[in-house]
């Protein structure tokens, strides 16, 4: 109480002292200041502590926290012949070197015998660092006072309740008021004396989804694996293990055996040992060692040494339940009072419930983060094949080949934003460019047969694959966000959301209005519809099929190299990323229904959803997730084989 | 309809001369590859003068695999139309159960030895223990899985790599038929198995030993003292058998009946239909008798490579599988056999770095590095101007002669 007392003064003092504050002009400010209190900080009691808090405090000078910090580490020494205060480092032949406090510049070498360390016992030490504490949270900047609450939340401790305490007397800000509450609920929660004070922090910790409030909680509840014949009074019991119900028969005689309280149970390893050093003439007992190949021989062995007396008995499960029913197994809690456990209980309990809601919330965005990217990566294939009905292998070194646009755009302007913005229009033009020569040169002699499109333009992928190994080499090239688009955004300490994942579902938007643009409201699109539902017709009225066939099979590939830069952001640029997108690409086409952009749209959410939910119930294992979620799109497909939104009529074909 | 093979043709004598006549290729091939496994024979090490390494006998056993499904395939694309992303699975399932049974039975002989070398012999489960641990430490587990347990049984395992693929193929064909899925739906449908099943088997925790695959193959449970130089030429004649009678054997199916039924079924599957025949019955049974064939193929494939894990099964080898037969000519065996030697030993030679690199001056052409390229535009030239590809030739050679 006294030193609760003492701070709360220091913290008056401090608040009063604030409008006062002038600037001294000494060169040495803090050092004068300490001169005013010398003896105090040469030799430290705890009743001179706080003058000398006073002190400083009055002086205001800079430094000040450093030197509260070096005093009660010991690392402050005085030099008797004019009693001023020094930092000293070890300097050659056991030397000591003077370093000024205040301006930090080394004045002179002495010996150790010249100086006197000063040393504060423990109770000052303490005191100082309660000090330290309130020094900081008292510190008029709020950014100072925020990042002393942090560490605190960092490195809990009983000591800091009173600090805190005072602090929050004076606090007027009243964010920082909240945190130093919250603060003060998890320090009492854990460190208070008075159980009445913890149940009343536990309250405030109720349904708080936060880790700190949830790591205190548990912390509370933490048990330990107990035995006794009888539970002793006072125990705060968890729960009670039946033996082979709750606790496996073997493990509970095993930890019997283990505090010595039954004979060992020999193992099949122990059996065999033992017979194995008691073999005579090459039997066992009176059994040949040739017939111990199976364990009723083997223990036929042992009864018969056991009869001998040579090893210890054998204990049968009627044994081990007869001492296990001796004692009751239980969890007990390691703290003691009930209520408080009781408290943490209630607390925990009622946070789980929005746990689990805010987790859904979180695998949702994760959800329909994946939903973007499989939307971006599949939606030029979409239109290929829609259009079409050409089945694009190549789809994916597409991407690969707008990551590299990227990448090689990066590495000419080294601003990631600027460079970002040319990038993306740059990878559309090269991959536009890429996919019209292609549909000239290869695709445009294969229109009748479908089949080998898929050949061949899987031979442009392969060459290409290996094209981009020649040229940039094997291992990843990286494709950097810029800064604006690098951190996460916290929701709370459930929800997070990386900004660039946001940024891709924005550009998948982007790209879905884009596109419903174009099909719909202008020129091109009308005439690629046209061709969509029936080429001899649309050719019949003045629509030149191969153009508008160019001119999509480019759309779509420069899509396909926009969703390379973007796809480039979150993952590796490597030469085989777009193999990796590629069947997922197709899949999403097939499930959403073929020519369709809002059936790509459709494919690609069940695909992103599916496959975060399977993650969900099997979360370390996502090559699981991929499996089942590609077992679902083959069942699917058998239910609706042209996808979630099929065209009807004419416009199906065949 | 019924799936039999036609019975009704004129007695067995005439058919098989028929048969016969009508293919000349059969007994061409049948010949060549005769005198093929001679010649390896006489020049290999562990029978012959030692001309051939046992290395290369290896490979040209594996070959002889590669172009037994490489038939296969050409049955199921060439002749039926299904252009199938996924036999390639079938033919690693077929490794993969064979392979269980070498490395159980081969850790078994070894942990055995030494168990028993102890002064009390080990017990059954003491030794199941210790293969497990053996097999299965490198996943960080040492139990058997469930699918493990009559690994040690060479009959079961070698009725599981019939099994195994023929079931899968069964099921998944059954799916994918009933419900009309055709054309490229049905390949990315195929390529979607393939890739469900590599992701599975690349698992640790179904039992497979994830992407370790299993290993030491090459070492025969029984024969661990013959050398690998006799192993391989044992090899080298199973593969050889097999071919010859994998082709045999389609080269009978798609002749006759049965084969003018699937030819059509490729070329107009409606019509087919509207004839009464039962379409999606000839398709499955296509589908399944090829994955079966690919499975054995696999079995012999694998005892000679050494080794099997998952990357072998991933989505590309199938497509690689496609691009041989279409090099070498599909809708005719012979040109299936072409392609999957002509590709499969020109890729090793060229990445195996026994090709010598070629200096242009300005720049070194390293055919690990290109062959890929050239491999890939090669196949979209074969694609767009030699649509009947290597095969191709022996139309222009036969219809030259008067």
């Amino acid at each position: 109480m006294l030193r609760l007392f003492t701070l709360a003064a220091f913290a008056i003092a401090m608040a009063a002292s604030l409008p006062l504050r002038a600037q001294t002009d000494s060169l040495t400010p803090l050092q004068d200041a300490l001169q005013t209190v010398q003896s105090s900080v040469a030799s430290p009691s705890r009743a001179t502590v706080p003058a000398v808090l006073r002190a400083l405090l009055d002086a205001d000078a800079p430094g000040t926290v450093d030197f509260l910090r070096a005093w009660g580490d010991r690392e402050v020494y005085e030099r008797p012949e004019d009693g001023l205060f020094f930092y000293a480092t070890d300097a050659a032949n056991r030397m000591l070197a003077l370093i000024d406090i205040d301006t930090g510049t080394e004045i002179a070498t002495v010996s150790t015998r010249e100086v006197n360390q000063i040393r504060p016992n423990a109770g000052v030490r303490r005191e100082i660092g309660a000090a330290l504490v309130s020094f900081e949270l008292l510190h008029p900047d709020a950014d100072r006072r925020l990042a002393a609450l942090e560490n605190i939340a960092r490195s809990p401790d009983a000591d800091q309740i009173e600090a805190l305490t005072a602090a929050r007397v004076a606090e007027e800000d009243s964010r920082i008021a909240a945190r130093m509450d919250r603060l003060l609920d998890l320090l009492n929660a854990r460190f208070a004396t008075d159980p009445a004070v913890r149940v009343d922090a536990i309250e405030g910790l109720r349904g708080d989804i936060s880790t700190e409030a949830r790591r205190v909680l548990n912390q509370i509840l933490q048990t330990r694996a107990e035995f006794a014949p009888e539970i002793p009074e006072g125990t705060n019991v968890a729960r009670i293990r039946e033996p082979g119900v709750d606790i496996d028969l073997t493990a509970a005689y095993g930890t019997l055996s283990e505090a010595g309280l039954a004979p060992a149970r020999p193992g099949r390893n122990t059996i065999r040992d033992a017979l194995r050093t008691n073999v005579v003439d090459g039997a066992v007992g009176g059994i040949p060692v040739h017939q111990l190949n199976t364990d009723e021989m083997r223990r036929a062995a042992y009864a018969a040494l056991q009869a001998e007396g040579v090893v210890a008995p054998l204990v049968t499960e009627a044994d081990m339940r007869a001492a296990v029913s001796e004692v009751v197994f239980y969890d007990a809690y390691l703290e003691p009072d009930r209520a408080v456990t009781d408290a943490a209980r209630d607390a925990l309990d009622s946070t789980r419930t929005r746990i689990s809601l805010w987790q859904f919330v979180s695998i949702s965005l994760d959800a329909l983060s994946l939903a973007s990217i499989f939307f971006l990566a599949a939606i030029g294939l979409a239109i290929t094949f829609g259009v079409m009905r050409v089945i694009n292998m190549a789809h994916g070194e597409f991407i690969m080949m707008g990551a590299y646009t990227g990448y090689v755009v990066q590495t000419v302007i080294p601003n990631y934003t600027t460079s970002l913005i040319v990038a993306l229009p740059l990878a559309f033009a090269v991959t536009f460019a890429a996919g019209v020569a292609m549909e000239r040169l290869v695709i445009r002699h294969l229109y009748t047969r479908p089949l080998e499109t898929l050949l061949a333009t899987f031979g442009i992928s392969i060459a290409l694959q290996q094209l981009a190994k020649n040229i940039f080499g094997t291992q990843a090239r990286p494709l950097t966000a810029p800064d604006w688009l690098a951190g996460a955004i916290q929701v709370n300490d459930v929800v997070s959301v990386a900004s660039i994942r946001v940024a891709i579902f924005v550009m998948a938007i982007g790209f879905l209005l884009m596109l419903l643009y174009i099909l719909n409201r202008t020129r091109l699109g009308l005439e690629v519809r046209a061709v969509t539902q029936n080429p001899g017709m649309a050719a019949s009225m003045g629509i030149n099929p191969d153009r508008i066939n160019m001119l999509t099979f480019g759309l779509g590939s420069g899509i396909a190299g926009v969703a390379g830069v973007s796809i480039g952001l979150v993952a590796q640029v490597t030469s085989e990323m777009g193999a990796n997108y590629i069947v997922q690409s197709f899949m999403t086409v097939v499930v959403g229904g073929v020519g369709s952009v809002f059936g790509t749209l459709a494919g690609a959410t069940l695909i992103g959803f599916l496959q975060k939910g399977i993650e969900w119930f099997n979360p370390a294992n996502t090559l699981a997730a991929q499996t089942f979620m590609v077992l679902f799109i083959i069942l699917f497909i058998q239910f609706r084989p042209k996808g979630i939104v099929a065209l009807k009529g004419r416009a199906a074909g065949d | 309809m019924s799936l039999d093979i036609p019975r009704s043709t004129p007695a067995p004598a005439k058919v098989r001369r028929s048969f016969l006549h009508e293919n000349p290729s059969v007994l061409w091939f049948i010949g060549l590859l005769g005198l093929f496994t001679v010649a390896v024979t006489v020049l290999s090490e562990g029978f012959g003068i030692g001309m051939i390494s046992t290395n290369l006998v290896k490979v040209l056993g594996m070959t002889l695999c590669l172009c037994l499904i490489a038939i296969a395939m050409d049955v199921v694309w060439g002749y039926c139309g299904i252009l199938s992303l996924g036999h390639f699975a079938f033919f690693g399932l077929g490794g993969y159960a064979i392979g269980m049974w070498l490395m159980y039975a081969r850790t078994e002989i070894v942990i055995r030895d030494s168990l028993g070398r102890g002064t009390i012999p080990p017990t059954e489960l003491e030794v199941s223990e210790a293969v497990a641990a053996q097999i299965f430490g490198v996943v960080g587990s040492s139990e058997l899985p469930l699918i493990w347990t009559f690994a040690g049984s060479l009959p079961f395992q070698l009725a599981m790599v019939v099994l195994v693929p023929g079931l899968l193929a069964l099921v998944f064909g059954w799916l994918a038929f009933r419900s009309r899925v055709t054309g490229v739906y049905l390949s990315i449908l195929t390529q979607a198995m393939t890739l469900a099943l590599s992701l599975y088997l690349f698992q640790n925790d179904t039992g497979l030993r994830g992407n370790n695959g299993l290993s030491g193959l090459q070492n025969i449970p029984g024969f661990l003292h013959v050398p690998q130089s006799v192993l391989s030429v044992w090899f080298f004649w199973a593969s050889a058998c097999a071919l010859g009678a994998g082709y045999l054997l389609f080269a009978w199916v798609v002749s006759g009946k049965f084969g003018s039924v699937i030819r059509a079924i490729r070329d107009n599957e409606a019509r087919v239909r509207f004839l009464g025949y039962n379409v999606e019955g000839y398709k499955l049974f296509v589908f399944t008798i090829t994955a079966v064939i690919s499975g054995i193929a696999g079995a012999l494939y694998y005892p000679q490579a050494g080794i099997i894990n998952p990357a072998e099964i991933a989505p590309i080898a199938s497509i690689y599988l496609a691009v041989w037969v279409a090099i070498g000519g599909r809708g005719r065996l012979y040109g299936a056999v072409i392609g999957a030697a002509f590709v499969s030993l020109l890729s090793s030679w060229l990445t195996g770095g026994g090709a010598p690199n070629i200096n242009l001056g300005f720049y070194r052409i390293v055919w690990t590095d290109w062959w890929l390229v050239l491999l890939g535009l090669g196949f979209v030239a074969v694609t767009l101007f030699f649509p009947k590809g290597i095969g191709g030739v022996f139309d222009y050679l036969v219809r030259k002669k008067p």
